[in-house]
């Protein structure tokens, strides 16, 4: 039987009240705009857009800000607000070689075509709190340097241009699966579990990358190549019957090359782990290479000793919408539950009382008898 | 005119009218003083569309993310339609650049709305491009080896 309670309407109807009250806080401090999250914090925008699984800086400046700064609470916005919206259709692939590149660099060369590019990077700071930021100083834009530029080529062509990478095979003409149209199956398709590990935790799988350093799965990884820049988007219309530029998107590329593989067949060669996901965010980039690479361990003939080569354990666990609603789900009311629980314990505490009782009896008895024979 | 060039014209219009910022459009489409009566045929409206990337790089297509869009197609008087898609959500650059490629169906509007509209916010377009190129260049890593020893 299903008793239900109601009640809590007007406490529910109160806290949502007291929330907008403090996520406003101080009134007397300006409000934030939705301009100044997706310009001044524009690399918690574009992991919320990231993991929200959905491109629109503005949509995850005002989820961020509705969520008084919690990104996992804006994902989660953000994810509820795409499925409001109808799917009108799939862009063609992106051609990252093509990107007007913002930073690239490659740990492997240190002579490329295009040069090592630093970009807008925390890298080489000293990571000593700016006390100059506490006010808004006048900030000098970026240098420039004129002339023209090479062509920023890709390291995996120059590695693959003797041969010594694994290629990508092509395209078989099949539409790659959609993660949120097909209910999951294991084992997925490399395709699916990119789609998966783009949208995945930042946090879950930088440690499941940072896992395989440490020896659980080692690839030997080497930073191939990370570029982030624009890549112009393109839709095909079927009512004009070819592919129209839409606009541009930024993203971070990584190619990860790791240690060698090879068979029967195939020389030895690098072996390679990819990640690409929405805005600036190489950290997140860089995490889903290693964890790519090792979910390829079936394919390439390794053994599956390890969690981040687990298809299952990775991809089931690193949606952080997914998680934090059945870990939080835990605050909901499970009072009918728990009273079966309470009941439960007290009865077998009761059993353990009644069995103890007379394990003790007996046990005074057995002394009392010892005591007698002694005597 | 061959179907090619056509073609290529109207994909650079879009292109470039997609990127542009709505308040320029407007402004630049005020100055031109066409006022075409049309008819919505879809939209505008917001809607998604998924991101392919591809594994590798140049690999099998797989699929990143959405991203929202708006589309827009209009009918004008002459009954010529104009379709346009672009990322975000705005409503009135969609129903803008349908009525423009609508327009430009016009052999000598075409002319007009190139020079006028698409030309200068493709320079612009261009401008930022070139100073984002500038300021990526001033940081690349110059390396110079320092010599020891003597042999």
């Amino acid at each position: 039987m299903y008793v239900s309670v109601k009640g809590g309407e007007a406490a529910i109807d109160n806290a949502h009240r007291l929330l907008a009250d403090r996520r406003r806080g101080d009134r007397s401090v300006p409000a934030l705009t939705l301009d100044q999250i997706t310009e001044q914090l524009a690399l918690g925008v574009d992991r919320v857009m990231s993991e929200g699984s959905l491109y629109d800086r503005r949509l995850a400046a005002l989820a961020i800000k509705q969520a008084r700064g919690d990104l996992i609470e804006a994902i989660f916005l953000v994810r509820a607000y795409r499925t409001t919206l109808p799917r009108f259709g799939f862009a063609e692939p992106v051609d990252t070689g093509a990107m007007l590149v913002e930073r690239r660099i490659s740990a492997c060369y240190k002579d490329l075509p295009g040069g090592q590019l630093l970009g807008p990077t925390f890298d080489y700071t000293h990571r000593l709190l700016d006390e100059e930021l506490e006010v808004d100083a006048r900030i000098e834009p970026g240098r420039m340097r004129e002339g023209a530029s090479e062509p920023v080529t890709r390291i995996v062509d120059i590695l693959g241009g003797e041969g010594l990478i694994e290629e990508e095979p092509g395209t078989n003409g099949e539409e790659p699966g959609d993660i949120n149209q097909t209910p999951l199956e294991f084992p997925l398709s490399r395709a699916m579990r990119l789609q998966s590990l783009a949208r995945g935790d930042e946090g879950f799988l930088l440690a499941l990358g940072y896992s395989t350093q440490r020896g659980y799965a080692r690839s030997h990884p080497f930073a191939g190549e990370i570029r982030i820049g624009e890549v112009e988007i393109e839709v095909y219309l079927p009512e004009l019957g070819f592919a129209v530029p839409v606009g541009r998107v930024q993203l971070t590329e990584c190619q990860m090359v790791n240690q060698f593989k090879g068979s029967a067949k195939l020389p030895p060669q690098f072996t390679r782990g990819y990640g690409l996901v929405f805005g600036q965010s190489e950290r997140k980039a860089m995490a889903m290479a290693l964890c790519d690479r090792a979910l390829r361990a079936e394919e390439l003939g390794e053994d599956i000793v390890a969690p981040a080569q687990d298809q299952e354990f990775v991809i089931s666990h690193c949606d952080n919408v997914q998680a934090t609603g059945f870990v939080e789900h835990l605050k909901l009311p499970h009072y009918v539950d728990f009273q079966a629980e309470l009941g439960l314990v007290r009865t077998m505490r009761a059993e353990f009382e009644r069995a103890n009782g007379v394990f003790q009896q007996a046990q005074a008895e057995s002394a009392i008898e010892k005591k007698e024979a002694a005597e | 005119m061959s179907i090619e060039t056509e073609r290529a014209a109207r994909r650079n219009r879009m292109s470039v009218l997609a990127r542009c910022e709505t308040s320029r459009l407007q402004g630049l489409w005020s100055k031109l003083g066409l006022d075409p009566t049309y008819k919505l045929l879809r939209g505008p409206e917001y809607g998604l569309v998924m991101l392919r990337g591809r594994t590798g790089g140049t690999g099998e297509p797989f699929n990143i993310g959405e991203a929202t869009v708006t589309r827009a197609s209009v009918k004008l008087d002459d009954g010529s339609v104009g379709h346009a898609m672009a990322l975000g959500r705005d409503d009135m650059k969609a129903r803008l650049c349908a009525i423009v490629d609508a327009l430009c169906q016009d052999t000598r509007t075409a002319v007009l709305i190139d020079a006028e509209m698409i030309a200068p916010i493709k320079s612009e377009l261009d401008g930022a491009d070139e100073r984002r190129r500038q300021e990526t260049a001033a940081t690349r890593v110059d390396f110079f080896t320092m010599v020891r020893g003597e042999d």
